[in-house]
């Protein structure tokens, strides 16, 4: 199949097979785009596979206040956006958005949480959310079993979560569903520009298209510059760890603890330097698992089926990158972070524009990589 | 000893299985004096050939045979060694610094160790038939296991299915301790004792050869065997009621049963090994994933060495030597003056020579079908935990799923309690077969620790340098 | 589905089974006592509801999941009994706080 499906054209080929890129293929299939998803193999380092399922919007935007318009757009279309998934493939992705905490353990964490929110509101711009910091009856009365160590928090009331694995099986369903020819196995090398077409040499042979859309996580930083593109990537690892089914018993996603639709409880997230998903910093574990049951102590009976460490894809400065080739017309790239919470726009905003030529610079215009050049006013 | 403040010391030599690669292990590393513990997560020694070895309250030495009791002396070498030996300890993780993190007595602790050697031994291969997650339908293993912890019995219509030397051997228990089994539905493909036959001549030296052979006339006189068997469904509401069965290309017939036993033989117990990334082969006449390892048992992680079944089926004496051969390349890493004192290499390789001799006819002559291997109806289940079912796994690979890791993630097969122990396998071979690809190509599931599930609350204890808490809080 | 060897009785103790007092033999584990005394089942599957009973003995499959002394999702296989246990059958997931 996959060898046929090299040598034929496409309008656009898609690197990157994650939840970025499935995304913005099912968008632009719908759109009327003849797509390659193009993908790397089985033991790929995948965010995809690793990441939290937050759908989240408390905290976003300090610095980039059009990056929190941007995000609670998604999280506003979200709910549609699950809706048309399940109408599609019958899969139901488990979203909720009942509003979401980020737990302090101390008086400390807590002021410097608080300080946090204020900086955000304080921005000259106004932010498209609140994030309200409530104290420990506040959050009891919300959160039932919470640990005696919890001082208080902050609470955003449209942070949700999803199950992100069967968000990730969903968008390659209804990908193909709409016509999307999936590669696996072809991880993008080289990429060349060629009268106004695209070639790229993968793993598995060329495949040409008219358009391309850089998705691949942190591998656009060099894939970037071979369509006159540029993605600074700043790679960073977590890792997260989850218990066995449980009866339901967590209303609300935490930052850091989670419940999913199929009971198992999440626990993350830590932050290390590093590109590699191979190991485990147990000792981040034990941090990680300590938290949690101060939190809530009824976790600390419940057994750890698993453990993993990712590597998230980050920008170097945290903020997604949209932008389009000036010198290889039709090339695309994309960069963020937070695959599941935007996944919503880049299925149902990005994808159209890329189908059209040319991102809106109203919207897009502060996500492009020309950031990095403009010298930051005193 | 069993002490839990033992396991937070320092060890020379930490030997995670106290079966019978195990216990020769620990046995030599401690004789040649090696601070040496054995930790294993059972209540008692003896692994799974010589399960409850010191406790069986089995005690007509007949009924579970000679081969059994051998289990004894290695026991008793290990006892007398200095070694220390701790049961009910569960290995969950360990690291490429050689540290062994070990649940026991409600309480992580970590060993620090200058050289590890894995003795996990294995597991009967996933058996995924219509119904095998019934009530009613067990391992043969599981039975056996019954017999010689618990001295329990199966009784009413007790049938035995599948293929392998330890059906026959389990059949043969049964019937000298009084049992009744209805039938047992050998699963054996019949090309197999074809493709065996060039393999006889070196079986004919193995001391299996006459044990076998007696062993099966034993039960043929008692038991109705029925050869061929090329389908198998457990039947029934809430618990087993019948048996659906079919022979070569026959019809399929009804067994009424009570208890169905189930084995095809068994496989490395690969997921300590493959978390802490050692390099694994796929075995294609085992077919089973098998560690690629030294004629010492050394893996490809420095210092850790595999000895055992999990290093390749073996077989109990073999593994005994296996575990021999790894204690002496410990010694002689460790405490190179004391080899002298312990027995030549290479007698030991002589042994295991001996030990493993037609193999290859066993490995042929039992090969199961991949009637057995790959569910052929969608329904059947693969992953118990999950309940994923062969056609989802099918489906996940028309719509792009190369491999079992990107199937973990789009249908959880293989994320519940058992880690994929009970389906891995099959995962891999269906993709394969569904690809027409080679296992090999397909891969293995990514394994990590815990390979046990293990509490919170023991993770929550482990030590938190400063390095860890600025990973996790944010300031 | 299992009868006792007679010359394997050996000392027998009391642990309760769902509120049940039920006479085990001691040396067994959870798993092997609840087969011996003819339970069927030990839990219900998280996923669909189906019955579950021990199937390896050995440690590697957790379908003889249960609670004992009120911690859930015991390996019954695994855990030797002791006079006046209280193990209880399981039904879906484990529930919170046991």
């Amino acid at each position: 199949m996959s060898v046929l499906a090299a040598s034929q054209e496409h309008d656009i080929a898609v690197v990157g097979g994650g939840l970025v890129g499935a995304a913005v293929a099912y968008g632009l299939a719908r759109a009327g785009q003849r797509v390659a998803l193009l993908d790397g193999g089985d033991a790929e380092v995948r965010a995809s596979r690793a990441n939290f399922a937050l759908v989240w919007v408390q905290s976003k935007g300090l610095g980039l206040p059009q990056y929190a318009h941007w995000t609670v757009r998604s999280s506003d279309a979200w709910a549609g956006f699950a809706a048309q998934l399940k109408e599609e493939t019958g899969l139901d992705v488990a979203f909720e958005r009942p509003g979401g905490f980020q737990l302090a353990l101390s008086q400390a964490e807590l002021e410097t949480r608080a300080a946090q929110v204020n900086r955000l509101h304080n921005q000259a711009a106004e932010l498209p959310y609140r994030t309200e910091i409530l104290d420990r009856a506040e959050i009891e009365s919300m959160l039932p079993g919470l640990g005696p160590d919890v001082v208080g928090g902050s609470f955003c009331p449209i942070d949700g979560h999803c199950n992100s694995l069967r968000l990730y099986r969903a968008l390659h369903m209804a990908a193909r569903l709409h016509g999307v020819r999936y590669l696996p196995s072809h991880r993008a090398e080289r990429i060349a520009c060629e009268r106004g077409a695209f070639r790229l040499a993968t793993t598995a042979g060329d495949v040409r298209a008219g358009k391309v859309v850089l998705a691949a996580g942190n591998a656009n930083l060099h894939l970037a510059p071979m369509v006159g593109l540029e993605a600074p990537m700043r790679p960073e690892r977590g890792q997260i760890m989850v218990t066995e089914r449980v009866a339901p018993f967590l209303r609300y996603p935490v930052a850091t603890v989670r419940q999913t639709d199929e009971g198992t409880v999440m626990i993350g997230d830590s932050k290390e330097e590093g590109t590699s998903p191979d190991g485990l910093t147990m000792p981040v574990n034990a941090v990680m698992a300590s938290r949690a049951m101060r939190m809530f102590p009824v976790l600390g009976r419940l057994n750890l089926v698993r453990m993993w460490a990712g590597v998230r894809v980050m920008t170097a400065d945290g903020f997604p990158v949209y932008d389009q080739s000036e010198t290889c017309p039709g090339a695309f790239v994309v960069c963020c972070h937070s695959g599941v919470t935007l996944a919503a726009n880049h299925a149902l905003t990005l994808a159209p524009m890329i189908a059209a030529g040319r991102l809106d610079a109203d919207l897009l215009g502060p996500f492009s990589a020309r950031r990095f050049h403009v010298p930051k006013a005193a | 000893m069993t002490g839990a403040a033992a396991l937070d010391d320092k060890v020379d030599v930490a030997v995670i299985g106290a079966g019978p690669a195990g216990l020769a292990a620990g046995a030599l590393s401690a004789r040649a004096g090696l601070a040496t513990v054995v930790l294993d997560e059972n209540p008692a020694p003896g692994g799974q050939i010589y399960r409850a070895i010191t406790t069986t309250p089995v005690q007509r030495k007949e009924i579970l045979g000679t081969d059994y009791w051998h289990g004894r002396e290695l026991v008793r070498e290990l006892e007398s060694s200095g070694a220390r030996l701790a049961t009910g300890a569960t290995v969950w993780s360990i690291s490429r610094d050689l540290e062994v993190a070990v649940s026991h007595g409600g309480r992580a602790h970590l060993l620090h160790a200058r050289r590890i050697v894995i003795a996990t031994g294995a597991l009967e291969r996933p058996f995924p038939v219509p119904g095998w997650t019934l009530p009613g339908v067990m391992t043969a293993g599981g039975a056996q296991t019954l017999l010689k912890s618990s001295g329990l019995v199966p009784e009413g219509r007790v049938v035995l299915a599948g293929t392998g030397p330890l059906l026959w051997l389990l059949a043969a228990q049964l019937l000298r301790a009084g049992g009744a089994i209805t039938a047992i539905l050998d699963t054996t493909p019949r090309q197999n004792y074809v493709r065996a036959l060039r393999h006889a001549p070196a079986f004919v030296l193995s001391p299996y050869l006459i044990k076998g052979l007696r062993m099966m006339a034993e039960v043929r006189r008692k038991v109705r065997v029925i050869s061929g068997v090329t389908r198998l469904e457990a039947v029934g509401e809430g618990k087993l009621k019948e048996i659906i069965f079919a022979t070569g290309n026959g019809a399929a017939a009804r067994m009424a049963a009570d208890l169905l036993l189930l084995h095809q033989g068994v496989v490395p117990n690969v997921n300590l090994a493959m978390s802490i990334g050692i390099v694994h082969r796929w075995d294609g006449l085992q077919l089973c994933w098998v560690p690629e390892i030294d004629r010492h048992g050394n893996s490809s992680v420095p210092d850790i060495a595999i000895a055992g079944d999990g290093a390749g089926i073996g077989g109990a004496v073999a593994a005994a030597e296996r575990g021999r051969l790894a204690a002496i390349a410990a010694v002689r890493a460790l405490a190179p003056a004391a080899v002298s004192g312990l027995p030549a290499e290479q007698a030991v390789m002589q042994a295991l020579a001996k030990a493993e001799a037609g193999r290859a006819f066993l490995d042929t002559l039992y090969q199961p079908s991949a009637d057995f291997r790959i569910p052929a109806g969608d329904d059947t289940i693969v992953c118990r935990c999950e309940e994923v079912t062969a056609g989802q796994i099918r489906a996940n690979v028309a719509l792009g799923c190369e491999g079992p890791n990107q199937m973990k993630s789009f249908l959880r097969c293989g994320m519940g309690p058992c880690q994929g122990r009970l389906c891995g396998l099959t995962v891999t071979e269906t993709i394969a077969a569904a690809r027409g690809v080679s296992p090999a190509q397909v891969g293995y599931y990514r394994l990590r620790p815990p390979v046990k599930p293990i509490p919170l609350a023991e993770v929550a204890a482990m030590p938190q340098p400063e390095s860890a808490v600025k990973a996790v809080v944010r300031r | 589905m299992f009868r006792r060897l007679p010359e394997a009785a050996g000392a027998a103790l009391a642990v309760s089974v769902d509120g049940q007092r039920v006479e085990v033999r001691a040396g067994d584990t959870v798993a092997a006592a609840l087969l011996a005394a003819g339970f069927g089942h030990c839990r219900t599957s998280p996923v669909s509801g189906a019955p579950r009973a021990p199937y390896c003995m050995m440690g590697v499959c957790f379908e003889c999941l249960v609670t004992v002394d009120g911690v859930g999702n015991r390996q019954g296989c695994l855990v030797p009994v002791r006079e006046g246990m209280l193990i209880e059958t399981q039904r879906g997931e484990r529930e919170v706080g046991r």
